[in-house]
């Protein structure tokens, strides 16, 4: 279903492949809402994922470590397959142990923030270093610090998440997910719960990411932050990839009629 | 008008504005009946020879009643320790995606649920009459593993802790069910995305949030299941009120006897709800609001006016 004539895969160099999707289909129920999508995300890139609401973004996102299961295709990362295994000629789920270690590769960053509540900010990052990846507590929290200190929250480490605001909470969830030390971050409309006023610190968090070389997939709707940071844009609409490439390419000089239909709406 | 030195001058400065609640004459009028009410049942438990206080006094410390009460005690907690066990078991089972352990747990919370508490207990009590022996193994096809006579495994004791806390594990299942429902579903995206599995997610991200829906209809649980453990007398225990029962059976004292029992009951209900205030002030860590009051905070607000209400914490999310 995709179309034959973009090339699938980056714009950017040979370099290390982090994460590849290839044929990926998914439905719910009787709608599929992934057609068989292909990508692939080099190290240090920032892939930005935009597209209209429905289009099966948010879905791709999160089937890339397996929140979703899917039904066809696969992903991989660094070369393993994400959530099942090759039994004979078929795909097997993993067991849920290392299920869960390759989740711990890949940070994870929601609309909703998602925070514990029931834990405080310090708490909340470092529940599963601690746990999980069984780091030194006090290590962990040196860690944690660093992070917190790096999206300009280090005073908040003893509150609660309730007691702060949206841009804070996101802010934080970032640094929680950065805390696993994961090789892709995933982001799923990070500022789409957000006061208008409260994007742009978030925004500006998730820049200072991309610029150290951190590998990023991002959905969003952020058609500034896709234009300035990402490496390579790609347009979802209807369950396929409609258009991909260098973002001066896809946001500036769509090919496309989808997709320029869609950046006259959102631009 | 006024100046702002006007003002002042009357109410201090701006941020010690207060609001002043008027009352309502109506409630006043309301006041004075509920008090006079309340006069005239103080002055009937005084004057009204029947209730022989003297009486009361006399058995409330007694060996038999204490002994009682510290029976009704014993399967209180044994039975809510081993319901709550349960009850958490099954309600994990219920949400597994299991089918099989799903159904199991729907069917033991199905059966408990539907036949009475009284029926359940005599249920265990003439076990012996219907399985004389009890055999545990593989039913057709394994070896017995182990065999007991049933009159000695299943003492009165025993009978009465099977009855409650089986009975008691099928309402608890329902209540933690419900209170894992409440917590958001994000919430067990989060805990795995973060590389946890169920079991670590379960135990450190939604049951203690799910704790502050669970513990209130606990609580309601407990005090039921302290006054449930009067149905064992059907067993022969004497717990609280089976001991007050066998006491006036002697001395026709009925109703000094029952006001002895009733008075412990509500000492111990009193108790338990004190602790079930404090174990949801501990859970709601985190939560919207500032912590409730204590107790003893809430008196100390009574003699002084002019207090804002409880403090609502910034929820800056509009």
């Amino acid at each position: 279903m995709t179309v034959p004539t973009i090339p699938a895969g980056p714009v950017a160099g040979k370099r290390e492949v982090v994460l590849r999707v290839t044929g990926l289909k998914k439905r719910f129920g009787p709608l599929e809402v992934l057609k068989g999508v292909d990508l692939i995300v080099e190290r240090g890139e920032v892939m930005c994922i935009i597209g209209p609401s429905g289009s099966g973004k948010s879905t791709l996102l999160r089937s890339m470590n397996h929140l979703e299961e899917i039904d066809g295709g696969r992903v991989e990362l660094d070369g393993e397959l994400v959530g099942y295994r090759l039994h004979g000629q078929k795909y097997v789920t993993l067991p849920e142990k290392l299920l869960a270690r390759q989740r711990t590769k890949m940070g994870m960053v929601f609309q909703s923030f998602n925070l514990f509540p029931h834990m405080t900010v310090l708490q909340n990052i470092i529940e599963s270093p601690v746990g999980v990846l069984k780091q030194d507590p006090k290590e962990a929290k040196e860690t944690a610090m660093a992070l917190l200190g790096k999206v300009g929250l280090a005073e908040k480490a003893q509150q609660y998440p309730r007691q702060l605001s949206g841009g804070q909470q996101q802010r934080v969830a970032i640094a929680r997910a950065l805390a696993m030390k994961p090789r892709v971050m995933l982001f799923d409309e990070p500022t789409s719960a957000l006061d208008p006023e409260l994007v742009g610190e978030v925004l500006d968090v998730m820049k200072d990411l991309a610029l150290e070389g951190l590998t990023m997939v991002v959905v969003t709707h952020e058609m500034g932050f896709a234009r300035e940071v990402a490496d390579s844009v790609l347009f979802m609409d209807g369950g396929v990839v409609v258009e991909r490439g260098h973002p001066h390419d896809v946001l500036l000089n769509p090919q496309m009629p989808r997709t320029k239909e869609f950046l006259s709406k959102v631009l | 008008m006024s100046t702002v030195s006007d003002t002042r001058s009357v109410i201090g400065s701006p941020d010690e504005i207060r609001v002043a609640h008027r009352a309502h004459w109506g409630w006043w009028v309301l006041t004075g009946f509920v008090l006079l009410c309340a006069a005239g049942i103080v002055q009937m438990l005084f004057t009204n020879p029947n209730l022989e206080w003297n009486v009361v006094a006399g058995w409330f410390f007694s060996q038999s009643i204490v002994f009682g009460l510290l029976r009704t005690l014993e399967l209180t907690v044994l039975a809510m320790f081993f319901g709550i066990l349960l009850g958490m078991l099954t309600a994990v089972m219920r949400l597994s995606p299991i089918k099989i352990l799903s159904t199991v747990a729907w069917f033991y919370t199905w059966f408990f649920r539907g036949t009475p508490l009284l029926v359940q207990l005599i249920f265990w009590y003439n076990l012996a009459a219907l399985f004389p022996t009890i055999d545990i193994g593989i039913p057709f096809v394994g070896p017995t593993v182990w065999s007991g006579n049933a009159n000695q495994i299943v003492t009165p004791f025993m009978a009465a802790l099977l009855g409650l806390a089986l009975n008691e594990g099928a309402y608890m299942s329902e209540i933690v069910r419900g209170g894992i429902l409440s917590v958001d579903q994000g919430q067990q995206e989060a805990a795995v995305a973060l590389g946890m599995r169920t079991s670590r997610a379960l135990r450190r991200v939604i049951l203690p949030q799910a704790m502050r829906v669970i513990v209130p209809p606990t609580g309601n649980q407990v005090i039921g299941m302290l006054k449930s453990t009067s149905l064992v007398s059907v067993t022969s225990m004497p717990e609280l009120l089976y001991s007050a029962q066998l006491v006036y059976n002697r001395t026709f004292q009925t109703i000094p006897l029952l006001i002895v029992a009733s008075i412990w009951y509500l000492i111990v209900t009193s108790v338990l709800s004190v602790i079930q205030y404090y174990i949801e002030r501990h859970y709601a860590k985190g939560g919207r609001r500032a912590l409730p009051l204590t107790p003893w905070e809430k008196v100390k607000r009574m003699f002084t006016r002019f207090t804002p209400a409880q403090t609502i914490t910034a929820d800056r999310r509009a």
